[in-house]
C-alpha cells in the first residue's frame, strides 16, 4: 500500500489538488461568499480544464502540435446537445440523460479523432499542425450548414436551408444551421464538471504511466528507435490523438449544456479556440499535466477578473499573457526564480534538484 | 525534506486558489466593487453616493472590441445619452439611474459572464443582449433570476421565448412577412432572387418567413444564396445567378455593409435589378466610399433614419456626434429606446428602486402589454404577450441621396 502510494504521488497530488479547490468552492458556494459571475464561470473553468488536459496528451506527450482541438470540442457539443434536446422530457431523470449525453459526446468526438487521425498522423510537425487545424474548421463549417428539424413523419435533415426541410407547421427545428441549437437542457454543474475532472485526470495520468503510454513517449522521443523495438508506431499515436480528442468531446459536451444557445462561431470552435487551449498547455508546460490545469483556471479568470477595467480589458489580457509566459519560460527568468528559491529557507534543496 | 517543500506547495497553491476566490468574492451584498466603480463614474453620469438602492441600476450588454463592436458599442452610447438625459431631467419617479454596461464579445458564454458581472454590481433591469445569439443564452439566465430583460436589437424570436424578455426591435418573422406582402400587393416584381447571411440569425430568420409568406404572393423566388460571415466580400457569384435565373428584384435581408458590396458588384457587372431590404439596410448612406448614386432607388423597411426631420431624431443625432463623433445608426436609436420604455414600464407600475431584482420584474411585465411609447423607432409602440413589439415599419425608397418616406 505504501509502495502504491509513492509510486503514485505525483498523480495523487494532482487529484488532490483539484479535489481541495472543489471542496474550498463548494463549501463558499454553500455559504453564499461567492460571486454570481465566479459561480457562472464554475462550469466553462471544469471545460476548459478537461480541454487544457486533454490536448496537453497530443502536444506534450504524442509530441505532436494539434491546432483542431476545439473541431472536436464542437463534435462533442453538438452531438450531446442534439441527443439531449431530442430525448428531453423522453429519458428521466435528468442526471441519467446527461450521463449519455456525455457517454454520446465522448464516443463521437474519439470516432472523428480516430477518422480524422488515420489520414492525418501520417504527417509530422508543422504539417501535421496545418492539416488539423484544416480539419477543425471543416468541422465548424460542417455545423454552420447543417439543419435538422423534427415533426411527426420523424427526423428532417438538410444542409441547404431551414425552409427546404419541409416541417410541418408543428414541427420543430432541432439544428437551425449557423444558429446552432437553442434550448438545450442546462444539465451542467459544478459537481458533473468536477468528477469529469477527476475521471479525466485519472484516465491521463494512469494512461502516461501504462504501457501504452511509455510506447507513445518512446515515439515521441525518437520514431526509429521506436520502430526498431517493434512498436507499432500508427497504433499508438492513433490511440493517444483519439482519446485526446475524446476527452475535449467531453468537455464540449460540459459546454453545450450550460448554455441555452450553442452556436459554432470562429470564438468558441474556430481557430480562435484551438489556439487558445495551445496556450493554456504551453503556459502550463508541455507535458505537465498539473501546469495544464493551473493555467486553464488562471487564464479563464483573467479576462473575467479585469472586467473593472472597461475597454482596456482585452489589451492588458494580453500584455498580462505575454509577461507570464515570459516569466515563466524565458531562460533567464528562470535563473531568477531558481536565485530566489534557493534564498529561502525550504526552498534551497528543491532549487538544487531543478539546477540538475 | 522533500516531502516538506512538497507539502508547502500544495498549502502555498492551495493559498493561492482561495485568494483567488476572496478577490472575487461576495460584491453583491455591499456597495459596488471598487473596480466597478470608478468605471461607472467614467460612464454613467448618476451622483457617486449610491451606496444604498436609492437610484434603478440599468446594465447593458453588447460586443464593444472584436467584429461585431459597432453595433455593441451603439448599443451602449444610445442607452447612455438616454440615460443621462433621463437623469437630467429629474430621473425615474424621482430617483436617478446608474448605467453599466458590459462587453460580451460576441460569444454566448462570454454574454452570460457578462450578466453575471451585471448581476454583482447590482444591476435591476437590463438592456440587452445586443445580438440575437446571445440574446438568447442570456435570457435562459435572467429568466431563472426573474429579471426584467429588454433586448434593443436581438431580433430572432427566440430572445423573447421567456416572458421576462422583451424586444425594441422587430423581430425577424414579422420583417420578412411584411416584406413579402409589400411586394406582392405593390406588384414591384414576379421574379425576386434573394440573397442572405446564412450565419445570421437576423439574415436568415427574415429569409425563412419571406419564403414561407411568398408562397401566397403573386412573385416567384427564382434563387435564393447564402453567404457566411466568413466569405462576405466577393458577392459575384450569388449576382450572377440571380442575373441567370431572370430575376427582376433582389431581396437583401442583411445588413448595409454587405449591400454595399453588393451594389457596388452588380453595377460593375452590368446588371440592372431592383434592390429590396430590411432594417439592416439603415445606414448604407453613410458608408465610406460607397458610390451613392448607385443606392438610387433601392426600397427599405426600416424604422429609424438618421436623417428624419422630427425633433427628437434631430436631437439625438446630434447629440450623439457630438459626443461619439459619429452618425447613430439603428442599434444606437434601439438602444436609446429601450431606456425610455424602462422608464415608461417602471414610472408606469410606480415601481421604487428599493424592490427586489424579481417584484420589479412583475411589475413591469405586468405593464408592458398596457403601455404605449413614442420613440425614435416607432410613434406608439405596443408590445403583446409574447414580448413583440408592435409598431408600424415604414417603407423607404432613396432618392437623390436621401432616404424619402414612401407614401
Amino acid at each position: 500500500m505504501k509502495n502504491y502510494f509513492s509510486k503514485n504521488k505525483d498523480t495523487l497530488i494532482t487529484l488532490g489538488i483539484v479535489a481541495f479547490a472543489y471542496v474550498i468552492i463548494e463549501i463558499m458556494v454553500k455559504q453564499g461568499a461567492i460571486s454570481s459571475l465566479f459561480k457562472g464561470l464554475l462550469v466553462p473553468l471544469c471545460a476548459y480544464v478537461i480541454l487544457a488536459v486533454s490536448l496537453n496528451l497530443t502536444v506534450g506527450i504524442l509530441g505532436e502540435l494539434s491546432l483542431g482541438h476545439a473541431g472536436f470540442m464542437c463534435i462533442g457539443a453538438f452531438t450531446s446537445a442534439f441527443f439531449s434536446k431530442l430525448t428531453v422530457g423522453v429519458i428521466n431523470p435528468d442526471w441519467l440523460r446527461f450521463v449519455f449525453a456525455i457517454l454520446i459526446g465522448f464516443v463521437f468526438a474519439g470516432l472523428f479523432g480516430f477518422l480524422i487521425g488515420m489520414p492525418v498522423l501520417r504527417l509530422k510537425g508543422d504539417y501535421l499542425a496545418i492539416v488539423t487545424l484544416a480539419f477543425g474548421e471543416i468541422i465548424k463549417n460542417l455545423m454552420n450548414v447543417l439543419y435538422v428539424g423534427r415533426d411527426s413523419k420523424g427526423l428532417h435533415v438538410s444542409i441547404k436551408d431551414a425552409v427546404s426541410l419541409g416541417l410541418e407547421d408543428d414541427g420543430q427545428i432541432l439544428i437551425n444551421g449557423a444558429q446552432g441549437i437553442t434550448g438545450t437542457p442546462k444539465d451542467s454543474t459544478f459537481t458533473a464538471g468536477f468528477i469529469l475532472i477527476m475521471i479525466s485526470l485519472i484516465i491521463i495520468l494512469n494512461f502516461i504511466k501504462s504501457r501504452e503510454g511509455r510506447a507513445v513517449m518512446a515515439i515521441r522521443d525518437n520514431v526509429i528507435a521506436a520502430e526498431s523495438v517493434g512498436i507499432n508506431v500508427t497504433r499508438y499515436k492513433l490511440l493517444a490523438f483519439s482519446l485526446s480528442a475524446a476527452l475535449a468531446g467531453v468537455a464540449g459536451v460540459l459546454y453545450s449544456h450550460n448554455l441555452n444557445s450553442l452556436m459554432a462561431t470562429t470564438k468558441n470552435f474556430g481557430y480562435n479556440m484551438s489556439i487558445m487551449i495551445l496556450v493554456f498547455v504551453v503556459l502550463g508546460g508541455i507535458g505537465s499535466i498539473r501546469g495544464s490545469v493551473i493555467s486553464a483556471v488562471i487564464l479563464t479568470l483573467l479576462p473575467e477578473l479585469l472586467r473593472g477595467l472597461s475597454t482596456y480589458r482585452m489589451l492588458i489580457y494580453a500584455i498580462v499573457l505575454i509577461a507570464m509566459m515570459l516569466f515563466n519560460w524565458a531562460p533567464s527568468a528562470r535563473a531568477f526564480r531558481a536565485r530566489i528559491i534557493a534564498k529561502l529557507p525550504f526552498g534551497a534543496k528543491k532549487a538544487l534538484n531543478e539546477e540538475v | 525534506m522533500k516531502k516538506l517543500t512538497k507539502l508547502t506547495s500544495v498549502v502555498l497553491s492551495a493559498m493561492l486558489a482561495v485568494s483567488m476566490l476572496a478577490g472575487c468574492g461576495d460584491t453583491a451584498s455591499t456597495s459596488a466593487p471598487a473596480a466597478n466603480s470608478t468605471d461607472n463614474s467614467a460612464e454613467a453620469s448618476a451622483p457617486a453616493a449610491s451606496g444604498d438602492a436609492k437610484t434603478f441600476k440599468i446594465g447593458a450588454i453588447g460586443p464593444f472590441t472584436g467584429d461585431a463592436a459597432i453595433y455593441g458599442l451603439a448599443v451602449k452610447n444610445g442607452a447612455d445619452i438616454a440615460v443621462k438625459e433621463i437623469n437630467l431631467a429629474g430621473g425615474i419617479n424621482g430617483y436617478q439611474i446608474e448605467y453599466n454596461s458590459q462587453d460580451d464579445e460576441l460569444d454566448n458564454e462570454k454574454s452570460v459572464n457578462a450578466y453575471n458581472a451585471l448581476k454583482d454590481w447590482g444591476m435591476q433591469v437590463l438592456v440587452g443582449s445586443t445580438t440575437s445569439g446571445c440574446s438568447i443564452a442570456v435570457s435562459a439566465e435572467s429568466s431563472a433570476d426573474n429579471m426584467f430583460q429588454l433586448t434593443p436589437s436581438g431580433s430572432a424570436a427566440d430572445c423573447i421565448a421567456t416572458d421576462n424578455a422583451f424586444q425594441v426591435c422587430f423581430n425577424d418573422p414579422n420583417q420578412g412577412v411584411a416584406s413579402a406582402q409589400y411586394i406582392g400587393t405593390t406588384g414591384l416584381a414576379t421574379k425576386v432572387a434573394v440573397i442572405y447571411n446564412s450565419q445570421d440569425p437576423y439574415s436568415s430568420g427574415i429569409y425563412a418567413k419571406f419564403a414561407k409568406e411568398a408562397e401566397n404572393q403573386p412573385f416567384e423566388i427564382v434563387s435564393a444564396e447564402a453567404f457566411t460571415s466568413d466569405s462576405k466580400t466577393d458577392f459575384s457569384v450569388q449576382l450572377q445567378k440571380a442575373n441567370d435565373k431572370g430575376a427582376e428584384l433582389v431581396f437583401l435581408p442583411i445588413y448595409y455593409q454587405e449591400a454595399s458590396l453588393i451594389l457596388t458588384q452588380a453595377s460593375s457587372a452590368g446588371y440592372s435589378f431592383k434592390f429590396f431590404g430590411c432594417d439592416g439596410l439603415d445606414g448604407i448612406l453613410g458608408v465610406d466610399n460607397f458610390n451613392k448614386d448607385l443606392a438610387e432607388g433601392v426600397m427599405l423597411l426600416t424604422p429609424f433614419a438618421a436623417d428624419a426631420t422630427d425633433e427628437r431624431t434631430q436631437a439625438f443625432v446630434k447629440n450623439y456626434q457630438s459626443n461619439y463623433g459619429e452618425i447613430p445608426n439603428q442599434f444606437a436609436a434601439d438602444a436609446y429606446d429601450a431606456v425610455y420604455i424602462i422608464k415608461a414600464a417602471i414610472e408606469a407600475a410606480g415601481a421604487t428602486p428599493d424592490m427586489s431584482v424579481s417584484d420589479l420584474c412583475d411589475a413591469m411585465k405586468a405593464q408592458m402589454s398596457q403601455i404605449s411609447v413614442d420613440g425614435l423607432t416607432g410613434l406608439s409602440m405596443t408590445w403583446d404577450a409574447q414580448g413583440a413589439v408592435n409598431k408600424a415599419p415604414k417603407a423607404m425608397e432613396i432618392k437623390n441621396g436621401e432616404y424619402s418616406l414612401i407614401q
